[in-house]
């Protein structure tokens, strides 16, 4: 891409299951205050914001004008994406390629223990034609599920090696709402929601929010000596209505990974990717995602947890964090899976840091079933 | 020192009228009115689209032709669902919500299993819609699929 644009500051709060102190406008002045004492940023050198979050998760027609204060919206550009927060990354870096803006403040929150989560999933499908039947992310997952694994001969063990590997990768994240040594056996044992996902691979609905701070190549000494170039990004979308896709595939996705690939000049994903954060909602989906991300052959997702590939001290760890299992408020995730994979190339992660790690991929997805996909690769090298 | 955070209750009810549109109006009727499912075929995929819809999803045409699907069909698959959301779940769990692509179709529909135990739903059962006695314009004037029973 021409130009470059930086991630030069991360922020996100400690997501748990009813964050009760804080209402959601004060969940985001955390963040935000975070990255400004962080970075030294100050109101006045935030160009332009662009926030993510959902009318119908926050109860609130327009939800994006109860945070404007707390963001320093006043007398600035300010837009909401209501979807996953990795596009709200992809709208700010644009931004700053328009060549209007030098910095943009991307920011994402989400309180589902102030809602109904399976109301308002279900709300999302058609009136017409399929919302009275009661489906919602969970029942539709499942069918997205089953027919992964009775395509590619995955077997019921081979998902729950994500919950064990994720929800233990969780341990080492202060930030994760679930965490735990867990055994296949435990996770088989731990009862059915809707067949074949069971409890421990169905990721919590948490309440959180996170901030990154972007800016342009020539301002970025600025704010930080370690910045995270974003390298490559690729955005697609599937069919909406679930029945006319092939739920075993994802072609979006596959669209998304190589467009993102083609502009950060990866050929070959499995070696040139040191780190990445995907979005596993469910314990299945990072098994379907992995595969068609291009790290194994399809099928292969859970041999490359069984081979140590994927794991903490493997040559390509993936969800490090714990993931979307570990902590899932709602289009706030996908933003800290690139908040995530820039701790790591930053050496901040902490106890979960992957040693060394220079190139990261984060992904975030919408919808239901991997209905949207989106796809950044990262550098800590320009 | 810590004071009890102050929680509001409430509720957004707000009454909406979506208008179904003259396909999915006529996929209704016929049911109504012929007990038969209809798709539409898109002239360019020649993919027969159902629940019948006015344009092709992948290829930005019109659909041109209505199409009589099944009403038998294949289940693709399927799931048993445990919890229970009595205020949007038409059905007590444990039920069965399933994928099922009609003879004649390309794409399949999502609806619900019935007159059948859920252990006992494969991928590849097929099944055949029972049609509910007086139909109200809605995806439940099926009321579910059953197994076809073998006579």
């Amino acid at each position: 891409m021409s130009g470059q644009v930086a991630i030069v500051g991360v922020a996100q709060t400690r997501f748990q299951s009813e964050k009760r102190a804080q209402n959601y406008a004060e969940l985001v002045h955390e963040v935000v205050s975070e990255l400004f004492r962080t970075t030294g940023a100050t109101h006045d050198d935030v160009d332009n914001i662009v926030s993510a979050s959902s009318d119908f998760w926050d109860g609130r027609t327009i939800s994006n004008m109860a945070i404007q204060d707390v963001v320093g919206a006043y007398m600035k550009s300010e837009s909401k994406v209501s979807s996953d927060g990795t596009l709200a990354v992809l709208y700010g870096m644009m931004r700053i390629l328009s060549g209007q803006y030098k910095t943009t403040l991307v920011v994402a929150h989400s309180k589902g223990s102030e809602g109904v989560p399976n109301l308002i999933a279900n709300a999302a499908f058609d009136p017409i034609y399929q919302r009275q039947l009661g489906i919602d992310g969970l029942s539709t997952s499942a069918l997205q599920a089953r027919r992964y694994m009775e395509k590619y001969g995955v077997s019921e063990e081979d998902v729950a090696l994500v919950s064990v590997k994720n929800l233990g990768n969780a341990r080492k994240n202060p930030y994760a709402q679930v965490a735990g040594e867990f055994t296949v056996e435990e996770v088989m044992q731990s009862g059915y929601l809707a067949e074949p996902i069971k409890k421990l691979e169905a990721s919590p609905i948490s309440d959180g929010a996170c901030a990154l701070l972007l800016a342009r190549e020539d301002i970025v000494d600025r704010f930080t000596d370690k910045p995270v170039w974003l390298k490559g990004v690729g955005h697609c979308q599937d069919s909406y209505y679930l029945g006319d896709r092939d739920l075993a595939e994802s072609d979006a996705l596959a669209v998304a990974a190589r467009r993102a690939y083609t502009m950060a000049g990866i050929d070959d994903p499995r070696r040139e990717i040191d780190v990445a954060e995907v979005y596993d909602a469910f314990a299945y989906q990072e098994l379907m995602w992995t595969e068609i991300l291009g790290f194994c052959p399809r099928g292969e997702g859970a041999e490359l947890i069984r081979s140590g590939v994927s794991t903490m001290d493997g040559t390509l760890p993936v969800n490090p964090s714990g993931g979307v299992l570990a902590a899932h408020a709602v289009i706030v995730a996908g933003l800290v899976r690139v908040a995530e994979a820039a701790l790591q190339l930053r050496g901040e992660a902490g106890e979960h840091q992957i040693p060394g790690a220079k190139t990261a991929l984060a992904h975030g997805s919408f919808g239901y079933c991997g209905h949207m996909h989106c796809v950044w690769i990262l550098s800590n090298e320009k | 020192m810590s004071e009890e955070i102050i929680v509001r209750r409430t509720a957004l009810r707000i009454p909406y009228s979506w208008a179904a549109g003259a396909h999915a109006t006529r996929f209704y009727r016929e049911i109504a009115d012929r007990r038969r499912i209809m798709g539409t075929r898109c002239p360019r995929c020649e993919r027969v689209l159902v629940p019948a819809r006015k344009s092709c999803s992948r290829c930005f045409q019109d659909t041109t032709e209505w199409v009589e699907v099944g009403p038998a069909g294949v289940v693709t698959s399927f799931t048993i669902v445990h919890y229970s959301e009595p205020r949007i779940q038409p059905m007590e769990p444990p039920f069965a919500v399933a994928l099922i692509r009609l003879d004649g179709a390309d794409t399949a529909l999502i609806h619900l299993l019935g007159e059948v135990e859920p252990s006992e739903v494969r991928t590849g059962m097929r099944v055949e819609p029972v049609f509910a006695d007086e139909p109200k314009g809605r995806i439940l004037d099926i009321r579910y699929f059953k197994p076809v029973s073998v006579d």
